[in-house]
């Protein structure tokens, strides 16, 4: 999707964490990217790099923590895995699939220096 | 970066200004003045391998916990913009679709049919260029144009401070013509009502299925230049039949600027929402 704006958006929760809990360098960032969110993790990493330049996370390191597609088919009445978006109940091959898990871009913690 | 409130706005311009010269901050935007940073200290030793690695007492590494969505910046700036339509009665669309589907003169001749009967405004969104809100100008609406420069959609920020420059449509409809894209816009929230994908008659049965995500975050299809149908081989039944597999929810109203179809029932769901969110004015 759009990585570069993401990028950003994860330097922008870096800078305001920097300001609350008073840290100024970032050494590690753990992001939670769904098996089914729209990004692609080799272009993020770039964009990253490329963002961070001159930042208190420039050098940082992505570790990036997977988290499963999952969805409810409505036609079997059961939470099934998903691999895709959009795609087809692995079981009975309806469409008719509402995602519940896996879609998820999260920062969820940091490895800072004070 | 915006001086006032320290946001990102890259090379963006509404109506040639870039944006850290248009402040006036009525609307809520999470900031605080940039600190100054303390210089690093004086150690060699950053810590760039695992946790484990670091030699206890040498360097003062901590986890600092954050548990946010990346995108929390936008959907903050899009709720606060959802709240000041709230107030004062507009409803809001985001329109979206690849370059040259014909939104800007759908967009023209809805104007013209509405006039007198309901206050419109335009945010216009291209990369380059004030044609197109020169042309929703012409109609005598308001309209506001955003230049991205290189950007490729708009974003939340951008509208809010869109807002601050438009004579707001207040008990009437907001239409925000995004940029000509159908991948990057849907995924960003500006604080619509609803996405409308206008969609041409002459771009092929399959898009709905080959960009999905965009169809799925919009609720309302404008099935456009249908007054070409009788020189094409497209299959509207086909392309309908895509568009609810990724969205069974998704509403069709087949139109065309050009010959008039459609235009009345489009006119009417207009007009509903208008009316739901007047009705809901707090």
């Amino acid at each position: 999707m759009h990585e570069m704006s993401l990028a950003e958006g994860v330097l922008q929760l870096l800078e305001d964490a920097a300001r609350r809990e008073n840290f100024a360098r970032v050494s590690v960032v753990w992001l939670e990217i769904g098996r089914l969110a729209s990004v692609e993790r080799e272009a993020l990493a770039f964009c990253f790099d490329a963002v961070t330049r001159g930042s208190i996370a420039e050098g940082a390191r992505l570790e990036f923590v997977d988290t499963p597609g999952s969805g409810w088919c409505m036609a079997c009445a059961k939470s099934v895995t998903m691999e895709a978006l959009h795609a087809a109940c692995p079981d009975c091959g309806s469409y008719q699939v509402q995602v519940t898990g896996g879609t998820e871009m999260r920062v969820k913690e940091l490895e800072v220096d004070a | 970066m915006c001086t006032t409130c320290g946001c990102s706005s890259g090379e963006t311009r509404i109506e040639g200004d870039a944006l850290d010269y248009v402040h006036t901050h009525e609307h809520s935007h999470a900031h605080a003045a940039a600190p100054a940073y303390a210089p690093a200290h004086s150690h060699t030793h950053y810590a760039r391998g695992p946790a484990h690695a670091h030699a206890p007492g040498l360097s003062r590494s901590r986890m600092v916990s954050i548990e946010q969505d990346i995108l929390a910046k936008n959907d903050a700036y899009a709720a606060s913009n959802r709240k000041h339509l709230a107030e004062r009665g507009i409803f809001a669309l985001n329109l979206v679709s690849s370059p040259g589907s014909g939104k800007t003169t759908l967009l023209v001749k809805t104007i013209e049919m509405l006039k007198g009967r309901l206050p419109i405004a335009v945010i216009e969104g291209d990369q380059q260029t004030s044609q197109d809100a020169e042309r929703i100008r012409a109609t005598g609406a308001a309209a506001i144009q955003i230049n991205t420069g290189k950007g490729c959609h708009l974003d939340a920020h951008m509208v809010g401070h869109a807002f601050e420059k438009l004579p707001l449509p207040e008990g009437g409809a907001l239409m925000i013509e995004n940029v000509g894209n159908l991948v990057c816009p849907a995924a960003f929230d500006l604080g619509e009502a609803h996405k409308v994908v206008i969609l041409s008659v002459t771009e092929g049965e399959d898009k709905p299925i080959k960009y999905p995500d965009m169809f799925a975050a919009a609720s309302l299809m404008l099935l456009n230049k249908c007054d070409l149908l009788p020189y094409l081989s497209f299959d509207v039944d086909q392309v309908i039949a895509y568009a609810r597999r990724v969205n069974p929810d998704i509403q069709v109203i087949r139109t065309s600027a050009s010959s008039g179809e459609g235009m009345d029932d489009w006119l009417a769901w207009i007009t509903v929402g208008v009316a739901d969110a007047v009705a809901a004015r707090c």
